[in-house]
């Protein structure tokens, strides 16, 4: 434990261990590998935020006029793909999954570290393709790389961007493997599956996806690749080849991404709700049961993102039908959740307020999901600003909410130093409102008929522009402060303790920053998971 | 209870059973991303293949039958010795477990050297897809198709085929330095999984471009 | 609404008015559900705030009859918008026999219209209220999509194939017409009008040119392109007959059926050896290249009109 000399930190932990970057970048410590990706997603993250600066800022007006049209295209492109591949995707897995894992189970580390980190070394060559990619001109065909135009129209670096994103994906593929084997095969004594942390159960899910799905974006891509480098015809139609066939191929890895970004997120909320509620989770069982479920049918969905491409009614019927039947799991969470508030003891620390932020706009951005799998109404508002509304609000309104719930409630264990509260709840204040400001806007838009991917647009759009262009400076001041303040932490930072909420689970029974080994000997576990009730509040 | 003093045990397991155990779901989730991977590719040529399949016959039947099955005896005896090669791991008899395994890399060596010389055939016909395509037949816009499929699965196999070879040399060079005994031969097993997954993978690989419409 | 800041569309369209009635009663829903979740929310916040007295939370048991509950009405409203939406979306797909068919080609980045009487305009579609409208659509390069927001309706525009959608506009006006599918640098530039008239000064806007109608041109292209030489109405037929065809099936070579429509058609003339009518020799040479999609839509609709 620690002693209260000058140096509050004193014991030896997984940060001072060591020094050096060699032991950083050949460690082996799944702590250290989830610090590398924190890094890392955060720079991606601060560069896609600029290109939606960019994005936002052309918008104002109707005209073309800040930018060209190809630059443009390149922006929304990069945005999305950077956004999606190289921040959202990784975010929770491969910082707080990789962190928390072992620590919530009860293990030393994964089952293998070496594979963690040759991980975090994918990820980061994929992300150099993909860099360079951009600074190279630029990729124009959207993140989801449509063909023909994608395998043989585009001028822009297509194979470059492809080659990232295929290489990136083997990075989740080893994660999801890990996750897996982990979670199998090395929980502690007494760790049962059905007193494992939800958190543990939403990864398990979104490992299932990892290693399922991925594989098939990966072959989606070199088929593009080799489309558009040896003049072949897959998708080509004037060489034989179907454009469908790749939109199918696509979306089948593409919908169950969408789950990868959102169960985490998930898990988050449940570890959250209970501690600062301080109150055990209602319907443990229905919350993890919905994970896998959401997993399972996550994947029998993706031709409803196709319904006006040519496929056949017969298919819109069942891609929708089979649509309607995923959003129940995912509103049975909801339910739980605030269920988990009633009769709680609430505090509204910042990871609480980002919580409570997330249950809100979750359930806006999955009812308009509801919307979406209508068929009737999806012909309408398809490819227009509603769609980008709704994505917007499940990804940032619910997934980079969670992130950073996340990032909040276990910065203490993380760093071994508290945050600043008041600073983080305006901040957390301030992302809601620039949220809600920059998003809602569009769904109106969508629906009046403004198209997607459009660099100009017709006059009467614009005051709703301007309000969500208003809106995303707002958002982009929220995820600045957060920066700053988090950074400022790690020097002057209140020393955390061990556990700072008076959480349970086996993460807060280490010492806070834990030692590289994490326990001294393998924790016997007696109780349910989520036991606030045996908590003794000091 | 494992002799530690011969089993290596990485510092995060307990013991060498949980270590074996979690090795081994591991290896069994990979291989399940490989039937993702080439299942993506195995469902484009189904849906071509039943589209037009008279193009698909013309085309598989300018493949080399004899090569072809030449190439499926060898890489099935292939996965006889890589599987003696496991046995004789079991069995701690390192002499053996290294030729079996240089058996198997030579088998499949003879596989690869076998398939490049089809593709050198193909483009000496111009059936490589791309530029320099040329097949007289009804439907040559789709029989090209089907050599596309041709080249990027059995290319993803051949690739496959490499990691695998360099993965047995690499325990070949283990197990002459005495790594195994039949007390810890795990990644030889692992090694022998993949290694018939591959072989499996060919399996389908060979009636569904070579015997179509071969009657 | 005021013009400078819409808050809802045009409704200018048969089906706009059931689609809209889909939408608000799933905004209706939405606003339900979403505020009964914020209300808890806000209200289980304050009430089970913690304060000196409230330190800890209350045990409560799980409850099975709740979990059922909850996920039993959500499963019995989705039924629901999943049988209104598809019933809705199936007319919307489904064209009536007597619509009338305007050809569209779809390109980098512009629209090119073709009206059967001969008119052809750029970026612009003139149509009769009142009337049920088939746009038949191809694409010269790249996937584009055409979407009438007053109308409510869209479908992707796919190289290789030809797609349709219908609609009959209710109200005159103009109306946007935007690709919404990316298609390249001026994907926001591909923007038409949609131009909806009574039918008399319909009538009239299409007699004010002197164009060939596609039918006549069609024709010309049959011979020219030798077409006659096989598939003429005589002894000689080396090819199917024609006269007569279109809608009806056809059995291939390989035992299966297939309908004699548009898409059927450009196959044949594009790859005649993909889809071989039984007992015909394959020896109908391709078209490939030699034909513009415009000139493709000319032929079927001579073929068309050779049945009545």
């Amino acid at each position: 434990m620690s002693h209260h000399h000058h140096d509050p930190l004193d014991h030896e932990h997984y940060l001072n261990v060591s020094y050096g970057v060699k032991s950083w970048l050949l460690t082996r410590d799944h702590k250290r590998i989830a610090l590398l990706y924190l890094i890392s997603i955060t720079l991606f993250f601060f560069l896609g935020g600029l290109f939606a600066v960019l994005i936002r800022l052309e918008l104002l007006t109707p005209k073309g006029d800040f930018v060209q049209a190809e630059t443009y295209n390149k922006l929304f492109t990069m945005h999305g793909l950077i956004m999606i591949f190289f921040f959202l995707i990784p975010s929770i897995p491969a910082v707080l999954g990789n962190f928390l894992i072992p620590l919530m189970i009860g293990a030393r580390d994964l089952a293998f570290p070496r594979l963690n980190l040759l991980s975090w070394y994918i990820f980061i060559i994929g992300g150099i393709f993909t860099l360079t990619a951009v600074v190279t001109g630029g990729v124009d065909t959207g993140w989801t790389f449509y063909t023909p135009y994608s395998s043989t129209y585009s001028n822009s670096a297509v194979v470059l961007t492809a080659l990232g994103v295929f290489i990136t994906g083997f990075s989740s593929i080893l994660t999801g493997i890990n996750f897996i084997v982990t979670t199998h095969k090395m929980r502690a004594p007494g760790m049962t599956w059905f007193r494992l942390p939800l958190f543990v159960w939403a990864h398990y899910a979104t490992s299932i996806i990892f290693v399922l799905g991925t594989p098939v974006l990966a072959i989606s891509i070199v088929l593009v690749g080799l489309e558009r480098i040896f003049g072949i015809g897959i998708f080509d139609p004037r060489l034989g080849g179907d454009p469908l066939l790749f939109q199918h191929l696509f979306w089948f890895y593409s919908h169950p991404a969408v789950y990868i970004m959102i169960l985490p997120a998930m898990g988050v909320m449940s570890e959250v709700i209970t501690c600062f509620a301080r109150k055990k989770i209602f319907g443990y069982n229905a919350v993890a049961f919905s994970s896998l479920a959401i997993a399972i049918l996550g994947f029998l969905v993706w031709g409803h993102h196709m319904f006006v491409s040519g496929q056949s009614e017969f298919e819109g019927l069942i891609f929708s039908a089979l649509s309607f039947m995923v959003a129940i799991p995912s509103a049975v969470k909801v339910f739980n959740w605030t269920a988990t508030l009633y009769k709680g003891s609430i505090s509204f620390h910042a990871p609480m307020l980002y919580a409570l932020g997330f249950i809100g706009l979750f359930t806006v951005g999955g009812l308009t999901g509801l919307f979406l799998a209508t068929l009737a109404v999806d012909v309408h508002v398809h490819d227009t600003y509603f769609i980008i509304a709704h994505f917007h609000y499940i990804m940032v309104g619910g997934a980079v909410m969670a992130y950073f719930a996340g990032i909040h409630y276990w910065w203490p264990k993380i760093t071994g130093r508290m945050y600043p509260e008041t600073w983080a709840r305006l901040a957390a204040v301030i992302v809601f409102v620039g949220f809600n400001l920059t998003f809602f806007p569009q769904f109106i838009l969508g629906y009046l008929g403004m198209p997607r991917r459009y660099y100009a647009y017709p006059d009467e759009f614009q005051v709703l522009n301007v309000l969500s262009t208003a809106g995303a400076s707002i958002l982009g001041v929220g995820y600045l402060i957060p920066l700053i303040y988090l950074l400022w932490s790690l020097r002057y930072g209140r020393v955390a303790g061990t556990n700072p909420w008076n959480a349970t689970g086996l993460e807060w029974q280490t010492p806070s920053p834990p030692s590289t080994e994490n326990f001294e000997a393998p924790p016997r576990v007696e109780g349910e998971a989520y036991e606030y009730e045996e908590v003794k509040v000091a | 209870m494992p002799d530690v003093t011969t089993t290596p045990v990485a510092v995060q397991f307990d013991d060498a059973e949980q270590q074996r155990e979690s090795a081994t779901i591991g290896m069994w989730v990979f291989l399940a991303t490989e039937v993702m991977f080439f299942g993506g590719m195995f469902l484009g040529y189904a849906v071509y293949r039943s589209s037009y399949p008279m193009a698909f016959g013309e085309a598989s039947r300018r493949l080399d039958i004899v090569l072809g099955t030449l190439n499926t005896a060898i890489l099935l005896t292939s996965s006889l010795t890589m599987a003696m090669a496991v046995h004789a791991a079991h069995q701690g008899k390192r002499r053996q477990l290294v030729g079996f395994l240089i058996g198997t890399i030579v088998l499949g060596s003879a596989f690869l050297g076998i398939k490049f010389y089809e593709y050198f055939q193909k483009f000496e016909e111009h059936l490589v897809p791309g530029r320099g395509f040329a097949l007289e037949g009804a439907d040559p816009r789709h029989s090209q198709l089907f050599f596309s499929f041709y080249f990027a699965m059995t290319g993803m196999h051949a690739v496959h085929m490499i990691i695998g070879i360099v993965m047995m040399g690499v325990l070949i060079v283990f197990a002459l330095r005495g790594k195994y005994s039949e007390r810890y031969y795990n990644p030889v097993e692992m090694a022998g999984l993949y290694w018939h997954f591959v072989d499996i993978v060919w399996v389908f690989l060979f009636p569904l471009l070579y015997l179509v419409e071969r009657a | 609404m005021w013009s400078d800041l819409p808050l809802f569309p045009d409704r200018a369209s048969s089906v706009a008015g059931d689609v809209d009635a889909l939408f608000f009663a799933l905004i209706g829903m939405s606003l339900f559900f979403a505020t009964l979740i914020f209300f808890l929310i806000f209200f289980f916040s304050i009430r089970y705030r913690r304060r000196p007295g409230r330190g800890h939370a209350d045990h409560v048991h799980n409850s099975i009859a709740l979990e059922v509950l909850w996920t039993g009405i959500p499963v019995c409203i989705t039924i629901t918008l999943f049988v209104f939406g598809a019933m809705v979306f199936m007319r919307l797909r489904q064209p009536p026999p007597d619509a009338l068919s305007i050809y569209v080609v779809g390109k980098q980045w512009m629209w090119k219209v073709q009206h059967p009487s001969g008119r052809r305009e750029i970026d612009e579609l003139h149509v009769p209220v009142g009337r049920p409208v088939k746009l038949v659509m191809a694409s010269q390069d790249v996937i584009h999509d055409v979407f009438i927001p007053a109308f409510r309706i869209k479908q992707d525009v796919v190289p290789g194939r030809y797609t349709a959608l219908w609609f009959e506009a209710t109200k005159k006006g103009e109306y946007h017409l935007f690709c919404s599918q990316y298609c390249g640098t001026q994907h926001s530039g591909m923007i038409g009008k949609v131009i909806a008239m009574e039918p008399r000064d319909f009538e009239a806007w299409l007699a004010g040119s002197t164009e060939e109608s596609p039918v006549k041109a069609g024709e010309k292209l049959f011979s020219r392109f030798d077409c006659t030489s096989c598939h003429a109405a005589d002894a000689r037929q080396r090819g199917p007959k024609l006269d007569g065809a279109y809608g009806h099936p056809v059995r291939l070579q390989t035992g299966q059926t297939v309908t004699f429509d548009d898409n059927y058609i450009r196959e044949s003339i594009l790859n005649p050896m993909a889809q071989i009518t039984e007992g015909y020799r394959p020896i109908m040479p391709t078209f490939q290249g030699q034909l513009s999609e415009e000139q493709i839509m000319e032929l079927i609709a001579y073929i068309k009109s050779l049945t009545p």
